[in-house]
């Protein structure tokens, strides 16, 4: 259990010998193959769908290539076609700004991961390396803070964000996980305190100030689990649909995963507009692909040897 | 995080509680600090702490405090006792959502973890390729209203790629999220897919864990990949898997996006689960007292979920070492 929890655990890469191919190695196989065919496939029909229009969509469902290749439900998911065009394609008409929502959701997940990392690491140092009366305490009430499941607290805290006035706006939606999760706190105080002390007694003796190690010893040599860290509270942040469903009500401060439900919710005459649906899907998943395809190879082994969720 | 559900599960490390806290008392004896660093600390702390005490500590108490009151929100709330706790005891909705989110949970994390403990024991036991571990978490990355609206498209009755197959196969076209019976069942397979990935991660980083050398003793003793696994495997995979366990039930029982996205509460209350329906009593009917009151049941159900799987699984106790 604490091999799991210590972030610091080096990785061991025992690589089974290779083997001959026995008859349940083949099997085995092609188990993982299914999985990974039911896992990517939904992907691939996503952007098949996309390229295609509806009429040649419901003409030829079965097709696995684009019918009739087209960009037109990008267009309307961009909002680029005129009302009259979006409808004669099959779509709602309806204007959906979605450039607007995309930088709303920038901004939200952005001021969110980059305050709340901060902030939590801030925390996770005091706890971790400063002497301070009531820190077991404290922490604790931390720790007891992770048992309280998330959506107990998200009525309450609509009801404090309308007193506040910030109902409809990236503030309100950035608010509650913008200081802290317990989880974060937790898990970067563990880093912390895994860290030899030697490090920081050697810049202590240099002379130099708690405050200064900490930013320039401490929060650069957990540079990969911070990183690990602001990955996934990103995609936490970008993926969240409850909370910002209650709090935004327009353009104002609508993120991508509302306007993609409502999206979803406006189906015009002919039936749904799959094509633009899912070019909108599209457009909504593809930063966090790209993130990820940036940082997989760290987030993927940090994920196997500190048990994140 | 909920792993398995559609909110953000509530993050939990593997670690021990106990542990980390014993740890913190034992640095105390850390070199050249005697004197305290109290207004440091005060600095450090005071973001987290206002955050802590403002969004989490705060709500939480005001949410039990609402469940005793009438509250829409236009007007101060009014105490009413325990009149919310009463009507939800007699509300038959209240009760067939209670019953509808169990049978989701139930399916969903039944699957689940069977499922992802496979693709852990396969990135453990036949590769340990890292490509292949950053593929299965994939779906992880699409947020719940995406990997809905997605599969509503795959199973849709007349269009949907999962039902022409099906249809080609000559057997007749399902409705899996129109149809009373079919729709939990579907939702819950959605969430599998779109959690088993990082579930499986959570697993693999347990069995990673495992002695190698274990494993190369039973070989030369002759034992098969089949009696390795339930004798070695599992036993020493045991704590790890009873922490993800509890975590995933924990985020199962919030389930709320995909029910939003697809298929609204209905056929007839049939995908109506708790979190949809606190939503529609607050932000539908304005009752904030009573959306607070079930919100509290379903704190109680899984505070009590957790107690019992924590002592039936002995989640703190290790067979390693």
């Amino acid at each position: 259990m604490a091999a799991v929890a210590a972030p610091t655990t080096q990785t061991t890469d025992i690589r089974p010998a290779r083997r001959r191919l026995s008859p349940g190695r083949i099997v085995a196989w092609a188990v993982m193959a299914a999985i990974v065919l039911v896992t990517l496939l939904p992907f691939y029909w996503i952007l098949r769908t996309a390229l295609s229009t509806n009429s040649g969509l419901a003409a030829s469902p079965g097709d696995p290539l684009p019918v009739d290749m087209t960009a037109g439900g990008f267009e309307r998911a961009l909002g680029l076609q005129s009302t009259k065009e979006a409808i004669a394609q099959g779509g709602a008409g309806g204007g959906l700004k979605f450039w607007r929502y995309l930088l709303n959701s920038v901004v939200v997940s952005t001021i969110v991961t980059v305050c709340q990392i901060f902030f939590s690491a801030m925390a996770a140092y005091a706890f971790a390396r400063l002497r301070w009366r009531g820190r077991d305490k404290v922490f604790a009430l931390f720790l007891a803070g992770l048992m309280v499941p998330t959506i107990f607290t998200l009525l309450p805290n609509f009801v404090l964000i309308k007193e506040l006035g910030l109902v409809d706006s990236l503030l309100g939606i950035a608010l509650p996980t913008m200081f802290m999760t317990p989880f974060a706190v937790f898990f970067l105080r563990q880093f912390f305190m895994n860290i030899p002390r030697e490090v920081e007694e050697a810049a202590l003796l240099d002379g130099a100030g708690k405050v200064r190690i900490f930013f320039r010893v401490l929060l650069p040599m957990a540079s990969t689990p911070v990183l690990t860290l602001a990955v996934l509270t990103y995609i936490t942040s970008w993926n969240d649909y409850f909370w910002p469903l209650m709090v935004s009500y327009s353009d104002t401060s609508r993120v991508l995963t509302v306007a993609l439900a409502i999206f979803r919710a406006q189906t015009p005459q002919t039936g749904t507009d799959w094509s633009g649906l899912m070019a909108a899907t599209l457009i909504a998943a593809l930063p966090m692909l790209v993130l990820f395809g940036f940082f997989a190879r760290r987030i993927v082994s940090t994920i196997s040897f500190t048990g994140i969720k | 995080m909920t792993i398995a559900s559609s909110s953000p599960p509530s993050r939990l490390p593997l670690g021990s509680a106990e542990g980390g806290l014993t740890k913190s008392r034992t640095d105390r004896r850390g070199a050249g600090e005697s004197r305290g660093d109290g207004r440091l600390a005060a600095v450090f702390i005071a973001p987290a702490l206002l955050g802590f005490v403002v969004f989490l500590l705060w709500p939480t108490l005001r949410g039990i405090y609402l469940s005793f009151t009438r509250f829409n929100l236009l007007t101060p709330a009014e105490w009413v006792g325990f009149d919310n706790y009463v009507r939800m005891v007699h509300d038959p909705i209240f009760w067939n959502s209670l019953k509808v989110t169990v049978v989701y949970v139930i399916i969903n994390i039944g699957v689940q973890t069977v499922a992802a403990l496979a693709v852990a024991v396969l990135l453990q036991r036949l590769t340990q390729s890292a490509v292949l571990r950053g593929v299965v978490l994939t779906p992880y990355l699409m947020s719940n209203v995406v990997a809905g609206i997605v599969w509503l498209w795959i199973l849709d009755t007349q269009l949907g790629i999962g039902n022409e197959i099906i249809a080609g196969l000559g057997f007749d076209r399902i409705p899996f999220l129109a149809d009373e019976t079919w729709a939990i069942p579907t939702i819950a397979l959605i969430n599998v897919w779109r959690h088993i990935g990082y579930t499986a991660l959570l697993l693999f980083a347990g069995l990673q864990a495992i002695p190698n050398d274990m494993y190369e003793a039973a070989k030369v003793d002759g034992a098969s990949e089949w009696r390795m696994f339930w004798r070695i495997t599992m036993p020493l995979l045991r704590p790890v898997l009873a922490v993800v366990l509890i975590m995933t039930v924990i985020g199962s029982f919030q389930v709320f996006d995909t029910v939003a996205v697809t298929t609204r509460g209905g056929p007839a209350d049939a995908t109506n689960v708790l979190q949809y329906y606190i939503y529609g009593a607050a932000f539908g009917r304005f009752q904030f007292g009573y959306a607070s009151a079930m919100s509290v049941a379903l704190l109680v159900v899984l505070s009590a979920i957790t107690f019992v799987q924590y002592r039936l699984t002995r989640a703190g106790q290790t067979d390693l070492g």
